[in-house]
């Protein structure tokens, strides 16, 4: 049944040591953003005596549940510029992590079901275009012949009406992202430490100077936070508050198919996304709850809405038996878009709010949010993206290109 | 789906109704008065509370009007309903009754003290 054959792992992945007494910093959140943090605040700062704090098992929150989509189809100029960089990091991330982590090119297709979804996205289109992004705009004939088991009839609630398609999007197996980043860590000298939960932050005024675990206290220099759904609990304990929300985002996989779907489709008017993963699942994305919650399980209705978009849209699925369901816990902004730099707190930085899309954004959020622990100051790339633009109104507002409405 | 009381309609499924976000933002008495941190913090700034939650959520496909709930934010369980313009029962104290809305700084390092905007 299995596609695609699964890359062997290396003999051994990474140490599990005991918390040190002092590190020069300390990031909070094991999970691919943190695990990308220490990588380049390790291969492009030196640092190197640093710590990743992790509450439960590496890579076991989000970065363990998420739909493996990768793109970059952005509408603003800033969004553009971070996600496209990280895409460009994707592409060179295995040969440089000595890792095959299954980073295939297979395109996204977003498509559209009304008119106004029809004007937006040949506006993204455009705006893509400008930015240096692969994008193109297909009729539905194109979409049919990209994807054959896609319906494009008439007849139906919400017909296709076209897509914008990004060649080079693609997915990821996660999983493997997640262990690759964490062996070339354990390599340079990174301590991962799970089961290890943050219950306090110490400082001295208002500079932080050491973090309290249930593994004792740890002093540093610097701390990273990068708890993704649990940023607002962790910025509480450290004495400010984020402009972010909480919700349940949740997803779910078919048993094994033979290979079916070539490519990823997204649909945000309809609200699902489907790939098929290496082995051979189909994966589904929905929407997130439109509540407040960190219960890490989701409403029973979205995954209906959901399944019934499925079918609608590829009537083949039609017979396809659930496997599992999951939810995570996503922090959502008012703009959809993240918070990557300086706290209220000197020394403490944050990297939080990407919403329903953290995972595409893995490999440039540990760019410049090392960048910004290293040197104290935002990178060009994460500038735009401080908390400072609720202030000042400079608001990057990609709910129309997040995908996911949130 | 979670099973709500409408303080008007009675118990109803979720899908019948739309959230409104963290409840008891009051618009700022002096609006004029106010600082670009203080508009942010009246714009952007809601609690995102892991625990008993105030919030507001509206009947849409009922009676269509706005109530408020206590539920909490992790077991999803609900605690109170009540009209608007009332406050939550005083011995459930969710985190977001004006009391404990506390004061916050919005940017970096050179943030000043503020008052806040919220939760009256």
């Amino acid at each position: 049944m299995s596609t695609e054959q699964l890359p062997e792992h290396p003999e051994f992945l990474w140490r599990n040591p005991d918390p040190k007494k002092s590190y020069d910093a300390v990031i909070v959140g094991g999970g691919g953003h943190g695990l990308a943090t220490a990588y380049f605040l390790a291969k492009n700062h030196g640092m190197t005596n640093i710590a990743i704090l992790e509450k439960g098992w590496l890579a076991g929150g989000n970065m363990a549940r998420n739909t493996t989509i990768i793109r970059s189809n952005y509408l603003w100029d800033e969004s553009a510029a971070i996600y496209e960089h990280s895409l460009k990091l994707w592409e060179i991330l295995p040969e440089e992590l000595d890792y095959d982590f299954l980073f295939s090119q297979r395109g996204v297709m977003n498509l559209a079901h009304t008119l106004g979804d029809v004007r937006e996205s040949m506006r993204r289109v455009g705006a893509n275009q400008l930015n240096g992004v692969d994008a193109e705009w297909l009729d539905p004939k194109q979409v049919k012949e990209l994807c054959p088991i896609l319906n494009i009839n008439d007849n139906i609630r919400y017909p296709v009406m076209g897509a914008t398609y990004q060649p080079r999007a693609g997915i990821a197996k996660h999983d493997h992202v997640a262990w690759a980043f964490a062996r070339k860590c354990d390599e340079l000298g990174v301590d991962i430490i799970q089961n290890c939960e943050v219950t306090g932050f110490i400082k001295d005024g208002n500079r932080v100077t050491g973090v309290k675990t249930s593994r004792g206290t740890i002093n540093t220099e610097k701390v990273g936070l990068c708890a993704a759904g649990h940023s607002s609990v962790l910025a509480e304990m450290a004495g400010f508050r984020l402009p972010i929300q909480s919700h349940p985002l949740q997803a779910l996989v078919s048993e094994l198919h033979e290979p079916v779907h070539p490519t990823v489709v997204m649909s945000n008017h309809v609200h699902v996304y489907v790939s098929q993963a290496h082995k051979g699942e189909l994966v589904m994305g929905a929407g997130v709850d439109s509540y407040n919650g960190y219960g890490q399980r989701g409403s029973f209705h979205v995954i209906e809405e959901q399944m019934a978009a499925a079918v609608e849209l590829f009537p083949i699925f039609a017979r396809a038996h659930v496997l599992r369901t999951w939810g995570g816990i996503v922090d959502t902004t008012m703009d959809a878009s993240p918070i990557v730099g300086l706290s209220p707190v000197e020394n403490m930085y944050v990297n939080c709010g990407w919403g329903t899309g953290g995972f595409k954004g893995t490999p440039a959020a540990g760019l410049t949010f090392a960048h910004t622990i290293a040197t104290g100051a935002p990178h060009t790339l994460n500038k735009p993206f401080s908390m400072e633009r609720f202030e000042t109104g400079a608001l990057i507002d990609e709910h129309g290109a997040a995908a996911v409405a949130h | 789906m979670l099973l709500f009381s409408c303080p008007n309609c009675g118990p109803r499924n979720e899908g019948e109704f739309h959230y409104g976000g963290q409840a008891h933002v009051a618009y700022p008495t002096h609006p004029g008065d106010l600082s670009d941190r203080e508009w942010a913090e009246y714009l952007f700034f809601r609690e995102n509370t892991k625990g008993l939650f105030a919030e507001r959520w509206v009947h849409s496909t009922g009676c269509r009007k706005w109530f408020n709930m206590v539920r909490d934010t992790v077991s999803y369980d609900i605690h109170a309903v009540y009209r608007m313009g009332e406050q939550p029962p005083t011995d459930l104290d969710p985190a977001t009754t004006p009391a404990n809305a506390p004061a916050q700084p919005l940017a970096p390092a050179q943030a000043s003290n503020t008052s806040t905007s919220e939760g009256v």
